[in-house]
């Protein structure tokens, strides 16, 4: 199983090959947000390096969304025509979910933040839980859990969420810098910030992530190019406004 | 280049406003497939193209797009010698789809890429609707974002005489057709309203650029249709849509074919050709095709499959780009702003 994946969802564009659980490479680059330049070049840089035969490849990994409506664009569309050009499946991963991922086996709530602008972030809360939450787990193996899925929200409202947990947190993401000064003023139990290497977007992570959801599921993890859509968590701006005023109209008539 | 010879089959894509468009087209002229999948309905809803909704469309649909495009080609991408796409002017995230995709296909295939000015498409149109057209000639391209009057001088060699100082013709045509309660999209309301009202019931301005003779200024027009209204419901007279439509839609054609005409006099052109979304406007095709008859020279103008937003032109206009061997790199990026001639 060789999965090739595409991270362009936030500041971050990166790249990534996996073989059978075997990161083979891993590229990324967070220098002002040129997807659109940087992309493809970096996966032709990537291809070439590895003499990678791109039959070879089974499925295509993606950061979903949410995320930069641009750069999801970019990854989403680049993803899309090369899963075309080498009919292979897409294997969607959740944005939020993959920056979590860069953790392992941690006793804290994992949550990262990603800045959504407009005074809200793109978070979530995740643990790595011993049960037998696998079928044939035996129980000592840590699994990655989803506690809160991926939202978009104030950060007042992860943080209220967090503390009634009552367990130490670790945040992560490009929210960080724009909600340290809330959090500091609103968070009740411990927490910190991942260090830089684990603290963004990662092409790996993406590729891991997902290698994992096949390892889970088999295909029912991947979709065709044709039916995936990203998932952006808001509406435009203009179906919100028009679905507010529909509503309000709505209430008139009644 | 001793394989010159064979043919050359380009995969086009087109995505720069609200059609996500893909086709397969052969040395330029012979088009195999023209896929169109159009997005009005949803846009009518916000009376316009709603740029986020229109990504958003453009990244549900391109992939099946293409695809349909080579089936109804009966072409694999094994076919293709080059994939071309428009990467500007347009709506930048709509042609951010576009070009991801080409670039994804490319990267997956090793195949070149060329990127497309979405202008020379539209004038390339003509390439395809007439096999034995070939420079020099003048195009006035006409649409809901662009209204240029351009000289072809040669294969991919444009010189721009006359552009629009404001609002495009087709966004003046829209604007109005909103105000005189004719909806969204306005060219084709106007025009079919147009038929039951008199062209010269009310005179509107016919606007002038001072000191640019090919230049064009459609606000002002518009502000007299509207100044048109505000009086005529002070006054309490109704107000009669076909005569203010006709009237409206007769001032911007007086206007894009004096230039036309001053154009063909002044390089002394022997063929005249239309292009863009607006060039389907039935009074405009008549108008030019009159005034070119007048002077003796050939008029042509695409049907309208090829003269809204397509692939296929893109396609043509990328065949000559290839036989140059003018390539785009994987950086390609989307260029909202787009100028005619720069590369």
């Amino acid at each position: 199983m060789k999965i090739l994946a595409i991270e362009a969802s936030g500041p971050v564009a990166g790249c990534a090959v996996l073989e059978d659980g075997l990161l083979i490479a891993d590229y990324n680059v967070q220098f002002k947000k040129k997807h659109a330049r940087s992309l493809v070049p970096m996966m032709d840089e990537v291809k070439q390096m590895l003499e990678l035969d791109l039959n070879t490849v089974d499925a295509i990994a993606i950061a979903k969304g949410p995320g930069s409506f641009t750069g999801l664009r970019i990854g989403v569309a680049t993803a899309k025509g090369a899963a075309l050009a080498m009919d292979t499946p897409i294997i969607p991963v959740p944005t939020v979910d993959s920056i979590a991922y860069n953790l392992y086996a941690s006793d804290s709530l994992i949550c990262p933040l990603m800045d959504a602008r407009r005074q809200q972030v793109y978070t979530g809360i995740y643990e790595w839980s011993y049960g037998d939450k696998k079928p044939g787990s035996t129980g000592t193996d840590p699994c990655f859990t989803v506690v809160r899925p991926q939202c978009v929200i104030p950060v007042s409202e992860i943080a209220e969420d967090l503390n009634a947990r009552g367990r130490s947190v670790i945040f992560q993401g490009d929210g960080v810098p724009v909600s340290k000064e809330t959090l500091a003023r609103l968070m009740t139990v411990p927490y910190s910030f991942a260090p830089a290497h684990l603290d963004r977007q990662r092409a790996a992570a993406v590729a891991a992530l997902a290698w994992s959801y096949y390892q889970d599921q088999g295909d029912a993890c991947m979709v065709s190019a044709d039916d995936f859509r990203p998932e952006y968590l808001r509406l435009a701006q203009a179906e919100q406004e028009h679905s507010e005023r529909r509503s309000f109209s709505l209430l008139l008539e009644k | 280049m001793s394989d010159i010879k064979k043919d050359v089959t380009i995969l086009a894509i087109e995505s720069s406003c609200d059609e996500t468009a893909a086709s397969i087209v052969v040395n330029g002229r012979q088009v195999l497939s023209n896929v169109i999948s159009s997005q009005i309905d949803i846009h009518t809803l916000y009376g316009g193209v709603v740029p986020e909704i229109a990504s958003r469309k453009h990244t549900e649909r391109v992939t099946q797009v293409i695809r349909e495009a080579l089936q109804e080609a009966d072409r694999k991408l094994q076919d293709v010698d080059a994939i071309a796409v428009t990467y500007g002017p347009g709506l930048v995230g709509p042609l951010l789809i576009g070009v991801s995709a080409a670039k994804g296909l490319c990267f997956a295939t090793g195949i070149p890429l060329i990127g497309v000015h979405h202008i020379e498409g539209h004038i390339s149109a003509n390439y395809i609707a007439e096999p034995a057209l070939e420079p020099p000639f003048a195009c006035l391209v006409v649409s809901g974002g662009h209204t240029h009057l351009v000289l072809v001088r040669d294969y991919g060699q444009y010189e721009i005489l006359g552009r629009t100082q404001d609002d495009a013709a087709g966004e003046a045509f829209d604007k109005v057709a909103r105000e005189i309660g004719l909806g969204y999209p306005g060219g084709p309301k106007i025009d079919r309203a147009s038929r039951e009202g008199d062209p010269h019931a009310i005179v509107f301005p016919r606007g002038k650029v001072a000191g640019s003779r090919y230049d064009f200024s459609f606000s002002g027009m518009k502000s007299a249709v509207l100044n048109y209204l505000n009086t005529s419901r002070m006054k309490g007279i109704s107000v009669n849509v076909p005569d203010v439509a006709a009237s409206f839609q007769q001032a911007v054609v007086d206007v894009l074919v004096s230039h036309a005409g001053d154009a063909i006099d002044q390089y002394g052109l022997r063929k005249f050709a239309l292009a863009g979304g607006v060039a389907a406007n039935t009074a405009l095709r008549a108008g030019m095709k009159e005034m070119c008859e007048e002077k003796g020279a050939e008029f042509f103008c695409p049907p309208p499959i090829l003269c809204t937003d397509n692939a296929a032109m893109i396609g043509s206009a990328a065949y000559f780009e290839y036989i140059k061997g003018n390539f785009s790199g994987l950086d390609l990026n989307a260029v909202p702003g787009l100028r005619l001639g720069q590369r």
